[in-house]
């Protein structure tokens, strides 16, 4: 199975923590990964301002660097859902998959050998869970379920909640994070609250710029609670 | 006018009232979580509303021919209205044959969105809104903020004080009921004097040339049942094909809205009474302009039950009059920029896309697809600022180039590591409320080049 990681451009630059938890947790499951040397941006923040037209240099760099591959797996949910969604491939479209998605639903991952013996908030990034429909939403009726406490729930130690609000949005929502900078950080507070009311030491999620958000408010107001992101936490050993 | 980002900024100022703003609709989406819990049909049922309407919107001359036809041979007189302007008119043009300066309306948004009021007003017509929430925000010389709760933005402390300004109620009571009955006797006294009443109308029903008006408060019925002339406004996507229909559109409605099970009253007025008039009047105003659009011709499927609105957590910290349009929320920021895309085009931007509010849609309608369209729309029309337009540009040049990227991360990081001050200072917004992510020594692709190749 020839898998290439899909490193989204602000992961690439802020959080190689990430990354790298993503590249060590596919080999160990047995994945031969590729990383291609290439890859930008996948395109998201232009299109959700208005400018998909403008985006083709990007969808042609994607290409030309994630083409042949059996599967193009990447710790965004958000970005993962703009190249399902809108990249004019569609073998692209058809193969690449949010890796929590791609260790429930490809690899079929029964176990893992992780510890992490802390309390974590778990924040449903709304793209990869009503975009992905990487968990159940709230407002349907429909039988709930989750592909990311499923995982969680492989590991050793590692205690989790939901906040009162299960699945409301922490705000990030792309350029919207600047451009609407009231209502996003007051969202973010929100959420945060309510996390901070579990006593939780880490609030987790699926997508890295909802929690880097959400990491900003959290340093402002020096609160001990710190973020992760939840293949950092399927990656760890004791 | 503030745009929106500028609006809420101004809302937000106050936390406190920010919060039960917020709470309050919560709890309404709460309401309608468990009401549409309950019925294990709940999303077959969305999904038979969104057809019967998509249907519907395929067949629209025809179903608005057949329901004219039914309506006239009731004894329903029939009006055309191309727009704001020819619905207007019709209106005052039928108050004036009658020589009435005083009538009563219940809810109807689509009178907001003509601005009826303030054209009736102009030609001296005492316009009195009998909703309970219209009538206060009247009073106030606003507009309502929410489209099934108009008054949601003001607290029973403001209410008292409105009372007390224009009913003459005591200073400083706030009290709910109190302040209830003082708006009954108020409306009981313009209801026995209206010779004219308006309401609104939640569907028509092709068939048979009938319309429903569902309200909570009775005060749609009360007017017409009092007046000599009853005046029914709507616009052309208002029509269902049967009466069976409703069975759909009924339970979805009020759920949707409220969490209850059906509108306390769901009037159905079929024919004039024995000496009453009795009009309705089809308003177009963009509405066809909209069906031509593939991207948002669902749009028209809305049956107004502001779902969209309480799950909405942009909308629940921004307030309603933060969208300057009579329906605010995210369906208000879908339908608005058919009226006018300039004035409008910050609307579309109002909404981080969670989409939540395509979840709850009772009609399933894709509002935060529609939104992603509008941006792309607006955008190209040239309707981006100068400076959003350079940046954009330059963002794409610079992620179709890798070697450009890694040269600009590096950079980048460097800076943010030695000269801080240059990003963490007033000019970023990311910084306002929030610290920049601290830069690592290394890019991703950094470390795989020195320690995987």
């Amino acid at each position: 199975m020839r898998v290439a990681l899909f490193v989204p451009c602000y992961i690439d630059q802020f959080y190689p923590q990430v990354a790298i938890a993503s590249l060590e947790l596919l080999e160990k499951l047995g994945c031969e990964v590729s990383v291609p040397k290439n890859q930008t941006c996948c395109g998201q923040p232009m299109a959700n301002s208005g400018f998909a037209h403008i985006t083709s240099g990007c969808d042609t760099n994607f290409s030309a660097n994630f083409s042949g591959y059996d599967y193009i797996v990447g710790p965004s949910g958000s970005c993962v859902l703009h190249l399902k969604e809108h990249h004019p491939d569609a073998k692209i479209r058809a193969s690449v998959f949010e890796i929590c998605e791609f260790l429930v639903d490809v690899l079929k991952v029964k176990s893992l050998p992780s510890y992490f013996p802390h309390k974590i908030g778990l924040h449903q990034s709304c793209h990869g869970q009503r975009g992905l429909r990487i968990s159940s939403m709230t407002e349907l009726n429909e039988k709930p379920f989750s592909k990311l406490t499923y995982l969680l729930d492989l590991v050793k130690g590692c205690e989790w909640k939901y906040p009162e609000r299960q699945d409301e949005c922490c705000g990030f929502g792309g350029t919207f994070c600047v451009t609407e900078e009231a209502v996003s950080v007051k969202m973010g507070q929100d959420r945060i609250q309510e996390h901070q009311a579990n006593e939780v030491e880490f609030i987790v999620g699926a997508d890295t710029s909802c929690l880097m958000h959400m990491e900003g408010i959290l340093k402002r107001s020096a609160s001990n609670v710190g973020v992760k992101h939840i293949v950092e936490i399927l990656n760890a050993h004791a | 006018m503030l745009n929106h980002a500028e609006a809420s900024e101004k809302f937000i100022t106050n936390q406190e009232r920010t919060d039960w703003h917020d709470d309050t609709l919560w709890f309404v989406r709460s309401k309608r979580d468990k009401a549409s819990k309950l019925l294990p049909e709940w999303e077959a049922l969305r999904e038979q509303a969104s057809q019967i309407k998509e249907h519907m919107l395929s067949n629209l001359p025809q179903y608005l021919l057949e329901f004219e036809a039914k309506a006239q041979a009731n004894g329903i007189q029939v009006h055309w209205a191309k727009d704001a302007h020819e619905h207007n008119e019709i209106v005052y043009s039928i108050i004036q044959k009658h020589g009435d300066k005083a009538l009563v309306k219940s809810k109807s948004m689509l009178t907001e969105e003509c601005h009826l009021n303030a054209y009736l007003e102009q030609k001296g017509i005492d316009v009195v809104d009998t909703d309970l929430g219209e009538r206060i925000v009247q009073f106030r010389k606003e507009v309502p903020s929410h489209i099934v709760l108009p008054a949601i933005h003001l607290k029973k402390e403001d209410v008292g004080e409105t009372f007390h300004q224009h009913l003459g109620t005591p200073k400083g009571n706030k009290d709910p009921q109190f302040l209830t009955e003082a708006a009954r006797i108020h409306l009981r006294e313009k209801f026995l004097g209206a010779k004219v009443a308006i309401t609104g109308v939640n569907f028509a029903v092709a068939e048979t040339g009938e319309f429903v008006v569902c309200t909570n408060e009775g005060n749609a019925d009360m007017g017409a049942h009092l007046s000599d002339v009853h005046i029914a406004c709507m616009g052309i996507e208002k029509i269902i094909p049967k009466r069976q229909d409703l069975g759909v559109f009924l339970r979805l409605l009020a759920r949707s809205a409220t969490g209850q099970l059906i509108t306390t009253y769901s009037s159905h007025f079929a024919k004039p009474r024995a000496g009453q008039e009795m009009h309705i009047v089809l308003v177009d105003n963009g509405r066809s302009r909209q069906l031509a659009r593939d991207e948002f011709r669902n749009s028209l499927k809305c049956i107004r039950c502001a779902a969209c609105f309480n799950t909405c957590p942009v909308y629940r910290r921004s307030g309603g009059h933060s969208y300057h349009q009579p329906v605010a929320g995210p369906i208000g920021s879908i339908l608005a920029p058919n009226f006018d895309k300039k004035a409008n085009v910050d609307l579309p931007f109002a909404s981080t896309l969670c989409g939540s509010c395509s979840n709850v849609c009772p009609v399933k309608i894709n509002i935060h697809e529609q939104l992603w369209f509008w941006r792309q729309d607006l955008m190209k029309e040239g309707l981006a600022p100068a400076g959003k337009v350079l940046g954009m540009k330059l963002m794409a040049w610079m992620m179709s180039n890798p070697s450009v990227f890694r040269l600009a991360g590096g950079i980048g990081r460097k800076v943010m590591s030695w000269f801080p001050f240059l990003v963490n200072n007033g000019m970023n917004p990311w910084f306002k409320q929030r610290e920049m992510p601290a830069p690592p020594k290394q890019s991703f692709q950094e470390w795989y080049k020195s320690n995987r190749s």
